[in-house]
């Protein structure tokens, strides 16, 4: 019912509109076509005019009503230099776009059509538009110039200190691997991919390196605050992209290509409760590549915290590798090895502690 | 080169006469007049009238999505009227607001703003603005347009699909479309999409052949290159642009084809998707990106540089001053079309493209802007001083050179890769690209419609609700598009259809309801707008003199209802360029008038 009067007051308006307009074309012609015309032409002008000047007022409001909303200082060293070229560059713009939309809608309004004006013959002038040729260009050499130097700065090798995590992204979830003591991410070959076997990265575990590598799902990826990380990222099914709003980093994972992007976090999550005054934040990971109907919902976290907190954190972690061999987990063996002087039918227990 | 023009126009004269000579005395039947019609002007139109339907389908798919973002999670029985599982519940189901999304993407820049826009005034203004009977291969033409039509009709199949239409976003980033396993919309709507987009470049491919050819070799005696209107220079480079770039797209569409139907691995490399392990190995599904954007970001200008020359020429007609700098606004449109094929990988700054071709393409990215900067200065000045008349057009063309500003400036944002880290793929892009191609474009096309109007159909659209749709249209566009770039700021992402679970993006509830609101208002104008254009076609009021703007080109010498070949007599000669507004204190000199003896020289 609702709906139907919803159409129904959209359709009379249509025909209120339309019937004042075919009016008001009777009434032009009956009154003259030109004295309506320049009527109306004025009315445009005018219009032109206060558009400029509400629209003007729009920018300050809207600015005023969202600027609070956008997210406070970044939380990393690359996010600083991303804001200062941010706002160098929203400086710069903003210059030509009051110049250029104020002389547009004044030039409107103010040479709008008159019986007393003729136009003014000007078709070229070479030394104006050379003026406007090289003050742009610049303009932009010196934001070019600005922004590949960040631009390297940020895409450069990561330092040798840098913690690495290795992020795969997959519909739509989020899957974490740290190298473990060897600091070394382990082989890995897609079609050893297989959760029933406790494999999901698709380690190779021949590789040694993959023997210490700790498997991180379904919580929150913790990072070292001050400490560079190297993420080396990955996906299984399609491209997805590690997007991390506070530290203001991106970066495509795709099927078959590995990527990577480094930073350092500078501040903690508690930090930032703190400072945000919001006592449920976090750090957010989305996924900014369309990957599918659960794009929008792709969602990880990440707890940035002292080196301490994260050393304990990382202490209550087991290889995945345990997982796979139960039996080569030393914590399995020396119960293996209690339970077989305990008792002689232990054989059953090495597969219960593989559920853990 | 003029010697080899010449003798090309004469022998086009020696057809022209025998052709216009028994004009009069046939009669076309209703099929080969209207529907396979040979005629530019006609063809001009079926592709404006189809791009008109694409637009409604295409606004309303927004309006659609709009609802869910403006109020996510709530009811509208309706929906589940119309589309039934899609919208289970009256709310807009996952996979359906993707498939929106998508074909959303997929009609506007293509259907639209590709075929609707540069399909219709290269048809129609190509020959009328050069002087020439009809387009250099007339059928070639008219199979452009059936081959577009086919491309429309496997477009609308793909919707009315079981498992729905493409939906991996109008780009089609495999592996996601290559993979029906991933996504309902890459079953059988990829393919549908996949060959309706290889007929759409077909179609397009032959229309740019033709349109060049015409503008090479057609044009009637005196109309040398330079003094050809802007608007036949722009549409002249977006069909070299389109004829050069759409070939690949084509290929990135055929192998995406053969990876979805006969096990190549162009696109697709170690893939594990639902658990089942995919023997690819190999391939690469950045390969992709780069056939499409080596397209796709000509394609932007593809949209654009129709709308800049026809604003360019409406700019200076109703200033009744001739456009500033006409060298510099040609140089500039060359510039454009040189650098467009230059750009492409700043739409994949964030994909793990090496950062050195990444800063190269930094700087050639922000190079384009210089000239985009050298048009819009030109447009100001043009303004500057003249006698302005605020027809319907002007106030689009002036809207256009607003919005252009606007999205432009962002574009410097998005261009420079430091702060596309933090801006790609957030609403900051949707915010841009809208502007600036969107709706610029569609205000370039809006002004087109009205400025030629009258020579389509020999009446003119009602003014008043012409005025009313500028406006709303105007003001609607700013409240959509402006504070859309602080949710990107935000680091929101693109194509979220729900933002409650974030921590970070949750904060903009009440801006997009009222983005929302706003968008079903300007929507429903537009709709206002299609039915003063069809009204007009039959009961507008009627044209009564050949040059109702009072304008120089070749097209308003010709007949009110001009017909097949457009000029009675003989093709009219060209003495001078097209902008001789104000000149010796005359209000406008046509172009076939002769260059008098006392004239000052420009």
């Amino acid at each position: 019912m609702q709906t139907f009067f919803i159409v129904a007051i959209l359709a009379l308006g249509f025909l209120v509109t339309f019937q004042i307009a075919k009016a008001s074309e009777y009434v032009a012609v009956l009154r003259g076509e030109e004295k309506t015309r320049k009527q109306t032409n004025k009315i445009n002008a005018f219009l032109l005019l206060i558009f400029l000047i509400v629209g003007l007022i729009g920018v300050f409001y809207c600015n005023e009503r969202l600027k609070g909303k956008i997210l406070g200082a970044p939380a990393s060293d690359h996010g600083v230099h991303i804001d200062t070229m941010l706002y160098i560059t929203i400086a710069l713009t903003g210059i030509v776009f009051f110049a250029t939309q104020i002389a547009l809608f004044w030039f409107s309004y103010k040479y709008q059509e008159s019986d007393n004006r003729k136009a003014f013959y000007y078709p070229h002038n070479n030394k104006l538009e050379l003026i406007w040729t090289v003050i742009p260009a610049i303009t932009l050499t010196v934001l070019v110039g600005f922004g590949i130097f960040y631009w390297f700065k940020i895409t450069g090798e990561a330092p040798k200190n840098a913690m690495v995590v290795e992020v795969t992204g997959s519909q739509f979830k989020w899957e974490f691997r740290y190298p473990g003591k060897d600091n070394i991410l382990g082989k890995k070959y897609y079609k050893e991919i297989n959760d029933a076997k406790n494999n999901p990265l698709g380690q190779l575990w021949d590789d040694p390196a993959n023997h210490d590598d700790i498997y991180i799902a379904g919580e929150p990826m913790h990072l070292v605050v001050n400490k560079p990380i190297k993420m080396v990222i990955g996906a299984k099914d399609v491209i997805h992209d590690v997007g991390l709003a506070h530290f203001r980093m991106k970066m495509d994972a795709v099927p078959g290509t590995p990527t990577t992007m480094w930073f350092t976090p500078t501040k903690t999550s508690k930090q930032m409760k703190e400072e945000t005054g919001n006592p449920n934040f976090v750090y957010e990971i989305s996924c900014d590549q369309m990957c599918g109907k659960g794009h929008w919902s792709m969602r990880g976290e990440i707890v940035v915290e002292t080196q301490e907190e994260f050393d304990q954190w990382m202490a209550t972690k087991k290889p995945k590798y345990f997982a796979a061999f139960p039996e080569k987990d030393p914590a399995v063996q020396k119960a293996a090895a209690a339970a077989d002087t305990t008792a002689a039918k232990a054989a059953t227990q090495p597969v219960a502690m593989a559920g853990h | 080169m003029s010697e080899a023009l010449h003798i090309h126009h004469d022998t086009a004269v020696s057809h022209d006469v025998h052709h216009s000579g028994d004009h009069g005395h046939h009669h076309q039947s209703f099929i080969s007049k209207y529907v396979f019609s040979m005629d530019h002007k006609t063809i001009a139109k079926q592709f404006l009238i189809t791009g008109i339907i694409w637009a409604i389908i295409g606004g309303l798919f927004s309006v659609l999505f709009r609802l869910q973002l403006g109020f996510p999670g709530q009811s509208f029985p309706i929906l589940e009227t119309f589309f039934g599982h899609w919208a289970k519940g009256g709310t807009i189901q996952p996979e359906f607001y993707y498939a929106l999304v998508t074909m959303h993407g997929t009609v506007l820049v293509f259907f639209v703003l590709t075929a609707g826009l540069s399909g219709t005034f290269s048809n129609f203004l190509i020959p009328l603005q050069v002087g020439a009977r009809d387009m250099a291969s007339p059928f070639l033409n008219m199979l452009s347009y059936w081959f577009f039509f086919l491309a429309s009709v496997i477009m609308i199949a793909s919707m009315f699909l079981q498992t729905g239409p493409a939906s991996g976003g109008w780009t089609m980033y495999p592996p996601l479309s290559a993979l029906g396993q991933a996504n309902d919309g890459s079953k059988l709507g990829a393919d549908f999409w996949l060959i309706g987009m290889a007929l759409f470049i077909v179609s397009q491919l032959m229309a740019g052949l033709n349109y060049i050819s015409t503008i090479l070799n057609m044009r009637t005696k005196g109309m040398s290159m330079t003094r050809m209107p802007l608007t036949i220079w722009a549409l002249f480079f977006t069909a070299v642009l389109g004829v050069l770039s759409f070939p690949v797209l084509l290929s990135g569409a055929i192998l995406l084809l053969f990876d979805r139907n006969i096990g190549t691995s162009f696109f697709l490399s170690d893939i594990v998707v639902n658990g089942e392990v995919l023997p690819n190995e190999g391939g690469s599904a950045i390969l992709y990106q780069h056939l499409f954007w080596f397209l796709g970001h000509p394609e932007v200008y593809i949209i654009l540089l129709p709308a800049m020359g026809m604003v360019s020429e409406i700019l200076s007609i109703n200033s009744r001053k001739p456009i500033f700098g006409y060298m510099a606004m040609l140089g500039s449109l060359f510039a454009i079309c040189i650098l467009a094929f230059l750009v492409w990988a700043h739409h994949m700054f964030v994909t793990g493209l090496n950062p050195f071709l990444g800063s190269v393409f930094v700087l050639l990215t922000l190079l384009i802007a210089v000239p985009s900067a050298i048009k819009v200065f030109n447009w100001l000045t043009t303004l500057w001083r003249g006698n302005i008349r605020f027809t319907p057009a002007m106030l689009f063309a002036i809207g256009f050179v607003s919005l252009f500003i606007s999205g432009g400036l962002t574009g410097i944002f998005l261009g420079n890769s430091t702060i596309d880290i933090h801006l790609h793929d957030t609403m900051f892009v949707v915010a841009h690209f809208h502007i600036v191609m969107g709706v610029a474009s569609m205000f370039g096309m809006f002004a087109g419609i009205y400025h030629w109007f009258p020579k389509m159909f020999g009446r003119y659209l009602n003014n008043t609700l012409a005025y009313f749709h500028f406006w709303v249209t105007l003001v609607g566009a700013y409240l959509i598009f402006w504070p859309m770039h602080y949710e990107g700021l935000a680091g929101m992402p693109r194509r979220y259809l729900d933002k409650s679970i974030w921590v970070s993006f949750n904060q903009f509830g009440s801006l997009d309801q009222m983005i929302t609101i706003v968008t079903v208002i300007v929507f429903a104008v537009q709709l206002m707008f299609v039915f003063n254009f069809f009204y007009s076609i039959f009961k507008g009021r009627k044209v009564t003199t050949a040059n109702p703007w009072g304008a120089t080109t070749l097209e308003w010498t010709t007949p009110i209802r001009p017909g097949h070949g457009n000029w009675t007599g003989e093709i009219p000669e060209v003495h001078r360029w097209p902008y001789d507004y104000g000149k010796d204190g005359r209000d406008f000199i046509p172009q076939t008038e002769p260059i008098g003896a006392n004239e000052s020289k420009h």
